[in-house]
């Protein structure tokens, strides 16, 4: 196997903001919050950052909004001049650290700053207010324009198209999707920043809002203000650091075929993670059965289901069987989900949730959510129309 | 999705010439969807060679605006103002090549019979110069 370029960088810091669910603090302040965090969580100093990545690419002067901090922004405030910078856009959420790793491999950068900034809520058109206006899009160009046009505004609805097929191909049901929700939200107990922290229990979940079939409100995740940010070091300089490295051992990305692959894939109903995971496994030696913790990505509940066969933790359409009644997910059983009670519970902090709480696993600092002597972590984020994948492990 | 439903003015797209044979090709009352003149391979959306055999040679023809639900969901959530819910969107495969898959609405089916499987045909529902392709239960 080639000496791909990923297993010679870490996770050497990583820093969050609160999460905020009604809006609090200027998004744009916590996304300053969540880098200084990182960087002192790294045990560097600003100007030792070379590098900054971050996705979406939001124009300088942007406080608010889907994406909240402006490479340029964070690099002023921060006193950071780097060499190197992307506003990376291929790998869905994951794509900084693949475009840090690129970066570092290549000699542009030795620590790149990476970060994720959401502040959706604090947008004053957000909800009932969007709602009363209408969706104020522009004319739909690209593949967006066989969507929208639909009245299919949501990736709830084009999701849920894709749950559709594949559940009545296998027969998985609700109830079976259902676990996954009851149990992250279990998880979310123990994690004292999530959103929603109250058990749930089935009749809850079958009894909630119906939003797309077979998408209820508690399949759909938590819109939110904050950021969590981390540091892709050169392993070498990494070991060097307060923190003990994290590896990042493989790295997928999907987005291929036609129509940006939502509807028009050859093999539809899989999407580009299908694509990304495989990619993730084609660059390592380990295999699932060696996984200790998995964060798969929930903006939809249907989506972890997804990434579940297509990282092979069971067979195609043996999801639902895979996670009935929770035990086989849940913080003491055979594979943990979602130990920070994911998208669903937490907040959409958009991949970069799952990313941060991988790291506080392998480091065992995940306090009392902390999975026994985890040594190796998986992260799927997206699904649709781009797909990431990451693989880290302990250092040795 | 009842008539009154079908007043809701829809988001369309800027027609350009990758898209017009789609969008405004309904005029004459069937659907157009480009093909290869080389090997017969139907391509959409737009692209300029054909994905199969890399032919030039690619131009809308007629097809037969039969196809089969692929997936479906039914939609609850009031996303866009005045549209009455539910609703079902829903994805069409096309009769002539699985892949050809279309997003569409069925106002004309009663919800309770839109099943994947499902033989559909298309109608359209004219807006200007857009003819917006949708279906129902052949």
């Amino acid at each position: 196997m080639p000496l791909y370029a990923e297993k010679n960088t870490a996770i050497s810091g990583i820093g969050q903001s609160e999460i905020f669910r009604k809006p609090q603090v200027l998004p744009f302040e916590l996304a300053t919050r969540a880098c200084e965090l990182a960087i002192t969580d790294a045990g560097l100093r600003p100007e030792d950052i070379d590098g900054v990545a971050a996705w979406p690419s939001v124009p300088s002067g942007t406080v608010a909004g889907f994406g909240t901090a402006a490479l340029s922004d964070i690099a002023a405030t921060l006193g950071i001049r780097p060499n190197w910078w992307s506003g990376a856009d291929n790998a869905a959420q994951l794509s900084p650290i693949l475009e840090a790793v690129a970066a570092i491999a290549a000699g542009y950068a030795t620590h790149v700053l990476c970060w994720r900034a959401l502040g959706e809520r604090w947008v004053p058109s957000y909800g009932s207010a969007a709602t009363k206006a209408g969706f104020q899009l522009m004319a739909p160009s690209g593949y967006i324009e066989y969507l929208l046009p639909f009245h299919a505004p949501s990736a709830a609805i084009w999701c849920a198209i894709h749950a559709s097929t594949h559940f009545a191909r296998y027969g998985i049901t609700r109830e079976q999707m259902g676990a996954i929700p009851i149990v992250q939200r279990r998880n979310a107990a123990l994690n004292p920043k999530a959103i929603y922290r109250e058990p749930i229990t089935m009749d809850d979940y079958m009894s909630a809002r119906m939003i797309a079939t077979p998408l209820s409100l508690l399949d759909c995740d938590v819109p939110c203000d904050g950021t969590t940010a981390v540091i892709v070091s050169r392993l070498d300089a990494a070991r060097d650091l307060k923190q003990p490295p994290i590896v990042i051992e493989a790295v997928g990305a999907g987005a291929r075929d036609r129509m940006d692959t939502w509807i028009a894939r050859y093999d539809y109903p899989h999407m580009a993670l299908h694509d990304a995971a495989a990619m993730m496994w084609s660059r390592t030696d380990l295999k699932p059965k060696d996984v200790s913790t998995a964060h798969l990505y929930d903006g939809f509940t249907s989506l972890t289901l997804a990434w579940l066969e297509a990282l092979g933790f069971c067979g195609e359409g043996e999801s639902g069987a895979f996670v009935e009644g929770g035990q086989r997910i849940s913080l003491d059983g055979e594979l943990p989900i979602n130990t920070n009670g994911g998208q669903l519970s937490e907040g959409r902090m958009h991949g970069f949730g799952h990313l941060h709480e991988a790291v506080l696993q392998l480091r065992g600092q995940a306090g009392e959510r902390q999975v026994k002597d985890a040594r190796v972590s998986v992260i799927g984020n997206g699904g649709g129309s781009v797909g990431g994948a990451a693989l880290l492990r302990r250092d040795g | 999705m009842s008539d009154s439903a079908a007043t809701v003015k829809r988001l369309l797209p800027q027609i350009t010439e990758a898209n017009r044979h789609f969008w405004c090709g309904g005029a004459d009352g069937r659907l157009h969807i480009l093909r290869c003149g080389a090997c017969g391979t139907w391509i959409h959306p737009y692209a300029a060679r054909c994905p199969k055999c890399r032919s030039d040679s690619v131009a809308p023809e007629a097809i037969s605006g039969l196809g089969t639900v692929a997936g479906f969901t039914i939609n609850h959530q009031p996303w866009i103002r005045g549209l009455e819910t539910p609703y079902v969107v829903a994805l069409v495969e096309l009769a002539e090549q699985a892949n050809i898959r279309l997003m569409t609405n069925m106002p004309r089916t009663p919800i309770e019979a839109v099943r994947i499987g499902l033989p559909v045909k298309v109608f359209f529902e004219p807006d200007g110069e857009i003819f917006v392709p949708l279906f129902e239960a052949a």
